[in-house]
């Protein structure tokens, strides 16, 4: 409904509609105030410039009453703006269960994008209309920021670290992608287009390119190659905790914490290994920092994924 | 009234010659060194902002590369925050008027005075040789791992020209506090001190407390870049995200450090041209020290999209907005005071009512920023850009200029020429918004912050923002110009030509060395306008 204002982004997913009435009621309270004070301050300086012949009996310098007034009023108007935009702010870092994962990978000035079926795109995202996505997000170098303008979604990309965000496409049509964190000498070309397709198109140009591996086929071949299997497999004497179904499981560390196993989690154990032993293994293995890039890391991670809990193992030592 | 005749000796003609000021102790000479050094600055960052705007005139990277535009905005943002809206109120007017408002001879300190101008020069050198060396293009914000790891300009010159500049702000906050703790007249109560006052000292607290953090982060960042000690960079076991952690520990009550010192003078001004004394002094008064102290605690408000937890998010929103209240009741406090008074329109209160305007908008818009799910989309667009722009130079400049011209005639013992003042104080205000206020809608449309090419689509409203800031310009020249004219040919200045109540107008223009050949002995609330001696008769234009 609001596509065809002058100097107004276009709505294009679901949040969107949510950030603008947000925007609206601030601009609303915000035209108030000020013109509640600009009037103010015109009446008083007119009626009251040093000429005017206005009555000044009765000029009081405090009021109890009027500080409270103006201290209480702006401060629940203060915290209803707090509410609403806390609520936008939870629904926006929620995806929901069902939502499509693509990879992001950001360096000096691309974004690399894979589809989990393994379809790559560079500074160019496709999308169908009406789906959730979330993006798993890092870097190679520095910090840049995902931005889509007509999705009012945003989220750093940092190196050393997965973060992601979520959207879902409302309208077709190509939308602006920008790199919001400044990452140097080319910042201002790090940027690309989302296309929202209607879904049917989207299968089938997803389908376009039979070169591409998926990230979990991928993934499964370096796991294979760098010999983690010699360890991690469950029939390998386990000197390595069995990996089914670690992803999403809660694991027992060492000194009797406990960590969620989610892509950082992962991520950081194939790095820094000895960041977070499980309980009940020794510190054997080595670090893989330089022997896996990122985008090597991240198709590993979706090979995980695809490890399911395996039925009880005799001797093995219980996930959670 | 009778005032005091005009002085054969005062500060300025005690003695002359380079050394006479180089080697100074006099806090009023100090200010004066202070105010040569930041207008510099101040014509250092405007060029460079002038160079940014010219660039963005349109879509294309056409006047310079990229390299060069990265270099011009974060030498703007370093020569504006680091060199000119740090020291400008706290250093120039500050000091000549700390130790006059509360009836001393000098600071505290006044070799440390000194000390701490030196310092502040040597970091500026340090920093100008930067620049002339090639430059930095990290952004003010120095964000690592890209400070630390991949950018190839001076950092470390840079980042050590501002380690040193730190101490200046330093060494001039412990100054102002025990000058405000142990030097006032007898009399002058702390609840009859001018609200001027009250803001240095909460800044002053700021300054003691935020600068070392900078600092050491500073040291982190060299160290890091130097010797590849992995504090930041993840590819040295570091965490990117703890450097935004310790600069905006810092960088974000140094905002209050500039904007602080400008709510001081706002209140000076609008209760001299009102006639009236400041409306709920007390609240006005402890609103600076709640500001100082919850501005402490606000600093992830930077930090929303930056991958911290989302209930760190909601503690950081909801204390911003907290910290929103104290700047809301000043301005309501600044707007009854008007109520009743008798309002004149000198050069001064037109820099009052701008400030009043353009920081209403811009503490409204930062009301948009603390909110969580609006943050998400305006964040390191050009909304974030126009809002801290209309508290950094709709707020601190325009309050900074109002403080000079009220105070011009005592610092020079000169009149500046009213018609020009004026007329200068509208090109500015009109100049601003037209400079600014677009940016608000093209932050919203999505143009993110430090580009050096942008889509065609915004490019209407960055031609509006590059025509507005040389309105802007322009306007600040024409005081640099008459203000340098009227030290030599403006009108010589009585004691107290605004008839303003406070002991900094009991003295002499321009003051003597001592500032008061007798100590004053204070009987009255700060304000006192509606005293007999003070009233104007009906009808009276100053």
């Amino acid at each position: 409904m609001l596509n065809n204002l002058p100097f107004f982004p276009p709505q294009a997913s679901t949040s969107a509609a949510q950030v603008d009435a947000l925007y609206f009621y601030l601009i609303g309270i915000s035209g108030l105030m000020s013109l509640l004070i600009a009037g103010l301050l015109i009446g008083f300086a007119v009626r009251y410039r040093r000429r005017s012949r206005a009555s000044r009996a009765g000029a009081v310098d405090g009021s109890m009453k009027l500080e409270l007034i103006w201290t209480i009023i702006p401060f629940f108007v203060a915290m209803s703006i707090f509410v609403w935009g806390a609520g936008v702010f939870f629904h926006l870092s929620r995806p929901p269960d069902d939502a499509m994962n693509i990879l992001v990978v950001g360096k000096r000035w691309m974004w690399k994008l894979q589809h989990l079926n393994g379809r790559r795109e560079i500074n160019e995202l496709h999308v169908p209309l009406g789906r959730a996505v979330r993006l798993t997000m890092t870097s190679e170098d520095v910090i840049h920021s995902f931005y889509v303008p007509a999705f009012r979604v945003k989220a750093d990309v940092l190196p050393g670290r997965y973060t992601s965000l979520w959207f879902e496409p409302t309208r077709p049509g190509r939308y602006h992608l920008f790199c919001a964190e400044y990452c140097g000498t080319r910042h201002s070309g790090m940027v690309g287009w989302v296309v929202v397709m209607q879904p049917e198109e989207f299968q089938t140009w997803l389908g376009g390119d039979a070169r591409d591996v998926a990230p979990a086929r991928a993934g499964e071949r370096l796991f294979t190659n760098l010999g983690c299997a010699t360890c991690h497999n469950p029939g390998s004497g386990a000197r390595g905790p069995s990996l089914q179904g670690v992803f999403g499981s809660t694991i027992a560390l060492k000194g009797g914490a406990r960590a969620s196993a989610d892509e950082s989690y992962l991520r950081e154990s194939i790095l820094d290994p000895q960041a977070k032993l499980v309980d009940g293994y020794e510190a054997l293995m080595p670090t893989f920092r330089g022997l896996v890039g990122e985008e090597g890391l991240m198709q590993i991670i979706e090979y995980l994924k695809t490890l399911e809990p395996a039925a009880a193992q005799p001797g093995g030592t219980p996930q959670s | 009234m009778t005032q005091p005749p005009a002085p054969d000796r005062h500060y300025l003609n005690v003695n002359y010659g380079v050394r006479s000021w180089l080697l100074t102790v006099d806090h009023k000479r100090i200010a004066l060194l202070y105010l040569g050094s930041v207008t510099l600055f101040f014509m250092i960052g405007g060029i460079f902002a002038m160079l940014v705007r010219l660039e963005l005139l349109t879509p294309e990277g056409d006047l310079m590369q990229a390299e060069t535009y990265n270099k011009m905005f974060t030498m703007h943002g370093i020569a504006m925050v680091f060199f000119f809206l740090l020291p400008a109120i706290p250093a120039v007017l500050g000091n000549f008027l700390v130790p006059m408002m509360i009836g001393a001879k000098d600071l505290a300190f006044p070799r440390l005075n000194l000390l701490s101008w030196y310092l502040y020069m040597i970091g500026a050198l340090f920093t100008i040789w930067a620049i002339v060396a090639g430059g930095v293009d990290t952004g003010w914000t120095f964000y690592t791992p890209y400070s630390t790891a991949w950018s190839n300009t001076n950092v470390v010159p840079v980042a050590l020209g501002i380690f040193v500049a730190g101490f200046s702000s330093i060494l001039t906050g412990l100054n102002f506090i025990v000058t405000i703790h142990k030097m006032r007249a007898p009399g002058l109560t702390w609840f009859r001190l001018p609200l001027f006052i009250w803001a240095h000292y909460a800044t002053s607290i700021i300054m003691i407390l935020g600068t070392p953090v900078l600092a050491i982060t500073i040291v982190l960042v060299a160290l890091e870049r130097i010797f590849h000690f992995g504090f930041f960079d993840p590819a040295l076991g570091g965490d990117p995200v703890l450097f935004q952690h310790f600069f905006w520990f810092y960088s974000h009550p140094a905002v209050y450090i500039m904007i602080l010192p400008a709510m001081g003078v706002i209140s000076e001004l609008v209760a001299c041209y009102s006639r009236k004394r400041i409306f709920g002094y007390s609240f006005v008064a402890f609103s600076s020290l709640a500001i100082a102290l919850v501005g402490f605690l606000v600093w992830g408000h930077h930090m929303f999209v930056s991958g911290q937890s989302v209930y760190a998010a909601l503690v950081f929103s909801i204390l911003s907005f907290l910290v929103a209240i104290p700047s809301a009741v000043k301005v309501f406090n600044w707007t009854a005071t008007l109520y009743k008074g008798r309002i004149s329109f000198e050069t001064p209160m037109l820099y009052v009512f701008g400030f009043i305007g353009l920081f209403t908008v811009g503490g409204l818009t930062g009301l948009f920023l603390a909110a969580l799910g609006l943050d998400v989309h305006v964040h390191d667009t050009y909304f974030i850009v126009a809002h801290f722009h209309y508290i950094m130079v709709g707020g601190t400049i325009m309050a900074y200029l109002g403080g000079l011209h009220f105070w011009w005639p005592k610092i020079s013992g000169r009149l500046y020429p009213e018609w020009w003042g004026r007329l200068s104080a509208g090109v500015i205000f009109v100049g601003f918004n037209l400079t600014f206020f677009p940016q608000f809608i093209l932050g919203y449309l999505g143009m993110p912050r430090r580009y050096h090419v942008y889509p065609e689509e915004f490019q209407v409203l960055n031609v509006m923002s590059s025509a507005g800031a040389s309105i802007l310009g322009f306007g600040y020249l024409i005081p640099l110009v008459y203000m340098i004219w009227s030290m030599r040919y403006g009108k010589p200045a009585p004691a107290n030509p605004w008839s303003a109540a406070g002991l900094e107008w009991t003295t002499p223009s321009p003051p003597p060395t001592e500032n008061f050949p007798v100590t004053p002995v204070v009987t009255e609330e700060a304000y006192a306008y509606d005293l007999p001696a003070r009233r104007l008769p009906e009808g009276t234009h100053v």
